[in-house]
């Protein structure tokens, strides 16, 4: 059994159709990468998968579960699936390690020590170990990004979203953050990631999705996908016309 | 006819400064309170106490304050209930206050980036955690200058209130006037007494704002 699977997947916004049926399944520790111009629907897609934005039609499942829009169901959903946005969106109040710790705190209501253990675990995972006691403010765009990925690690989820979590930062701290991301897959972290970073794809991905008005458009391993694309609009895309 | 003194005014001024005071503070605690209902209720999930709550306030905001005391003090009394002009006065400033803090407060909460509620969703945060523990907090932190620098008003406020006879320093500027034949002097010292006490209050605001605005620096 496929540990995401998402099918048939529609979305509307009013009368504009962004997801016109979706399929994909992915298997535990797979890292796909989901590439497309904007405005095809790749980052709606992941923001459906979290709940964050409801489907109109279709399934998602996530380990067997389905994707209810309550909270009892959306909470156990997003207890197995982390995200990671374009902008960080660190919580400014806290610490790096208190950005770590706050959602083992409320939301598993882990004691205070162990979410703390767990908070130094994690950035230490992501190199910022040292950074405990930083506000957000006082890091760099690359490690806010890092410390993001530690915050959503630390609820020890069985798959990521990442939503062009590098288009936000300077050009010398995107490798920062793809090392990390680039571990994370060599550990079998399941990943799903919308990105403009094609040789990161490349090197890393296990499938790659081409999305184009609101549908799949290609799918398969990067080197079949970028090396011999099959639709025009793929080609266009990749700049071979 | 026998002489004042100019400290004998300003004695006397000052003595009703008390009650401005007074009821500036009652005022703004009560509003305060009031105010944080109010503000769970229009920003809640429950679509009656965001209706309640909006109604109210625009209800408050769209009338002068002075139709709000005449219709606690007098309105009341209608219906044979005997409202002491103390009463009224602290009721009234209570319910305008809290309209005002409420919407202030609103926008404090609106001004937190969306990027807040979304992270705070996803590592599975509901709604009452998201606003304890990341919301609020922040929003705290902006509503500081701008509520301080509504306190202004609520002390300017409180000289309405002498219309209804609270006697508080606007009233008994009236008082001690009828008394001197001497407005000039004491309407100017009422005036000068009232920016005492609200000129602290605006700049504190405008300090404060500065202050956490840097440590606001790059959001």
């Amino acid at each position: 059994m496929s540990l995401i699977e998402i099918t048939e997947v529609k979305k509307r916004f009013g009368d504009n159709e962004v997801l016109k049926g979706i399929n994909i399944d992915v298997e535990p520790g797979e890292v796909i990468a989901i590439i497309g111009k904007s405005g095809s629907g790749k980052s709606t897609l992941l923001r459906c998968i979290n709940g964050l934005e409801t489907i109109d039609e279709g399934s998602i499942s996530v380990a067997g579960a389905q994707l209810l829009p309550d909270d009892l169901h959306l909470k156990a959903l997003r207890l197995k699936v982390g995200m990671i946005f374009q902008g960080f969106n660190l919580f400014p109040h806290l610490t790096a390690g208190k950005n770590v710790m706050l959602s083992q705190m409320v939301v598993k209501k882990t004691p205070k020590a162990e979410a703390e253990v767990m908070a130094k675990k994690m950035l230490d995972r992501v190199g910022l170990g040292h950074k405990f006691d930083a506000y957000p403010d006082q890091l760099s765009g690359g490690q806010q990004q890092r410390v993001a990925i530690a915050r959503a690690l630390a609820m020890q989820p069985i798959a990521l979203l990442c939503d062009e979590i590098t288009s936000a930062l300077d050009p010398e701290l995107v490798n920062e953050v793809l090392a990390v991301v680039k571990e994370l897959a060599s550990e079998g972290m399941t990943l799903l990631m919308v990105t403009h970073e094609m040789r990161f794809a490349r090197d890393v991905c296990s499938r790659v999705v081409f999305m184009h008005q609101g549908r799949v458009h290609e799918i398969g391993p990067p080197g079949e996908v970028f090396a011999n694309p099959q639709t025009p609009e793929l080609k266009q895309f990749l700049g071979m016309q | 006819m026998s002489e004042f003194t100019l400290w004998d005014i300003l004695r006397n001024l000052l003595l009703a400064t008390r009650w401005t005071i007074v009821l500036s503070l009652v005022s703004f605690v009560g509003g305060s309170l009031v105010g944080a209902l109010l503000l769970l209720l229009r920003i809640g999930y429950n679509k009656a106490g965001r209706v309640f709550a909006r109604g109210y306030i625009e209800l408050f905001q769209g009338t002068p304050l002075l139709m709000q005391l005449f219709l606690a003090f007098f309105g009341l009394g209608l219906f044979g209930i005997d409202v002491p002009a103390w009463l009224a006065a602290g009721l009234a400033l209570i319910l305008w206050t809290a309209a005002f803090l409420a919407e202030i407060w609103r926008g404090c909460v609106e001004a937190i980036a969306k990027g807040q509620w979304e992270a705070s969703s996803s590592l599975g945060m509901g709604y009452i955690q998201q606003m304890r523990y990341v919301i609020l907090p922040q929003a705290l932190k902006i509503a500081v200058p701008p509520t301080v620098g509504f306190s202004v008003q609520v002390v300017k406020g409180t000289a309405l209130t002498s219309i209804i006879g609270f006697v508080e320093l606007s009233k008994a500027g009236t008082v001690v006037t009828n008394a001197t034949f001497e407005p000039f002097t004491v309407y100017g010292l009422v005036a000068l007494i009232y920016f005492c006490l609200c000129w602290p209050l605006s700049k504190s605001s405008q300090i404060l704002e500065r202050k956490l605005n840097v440590a606001h620096r790059n959001h």
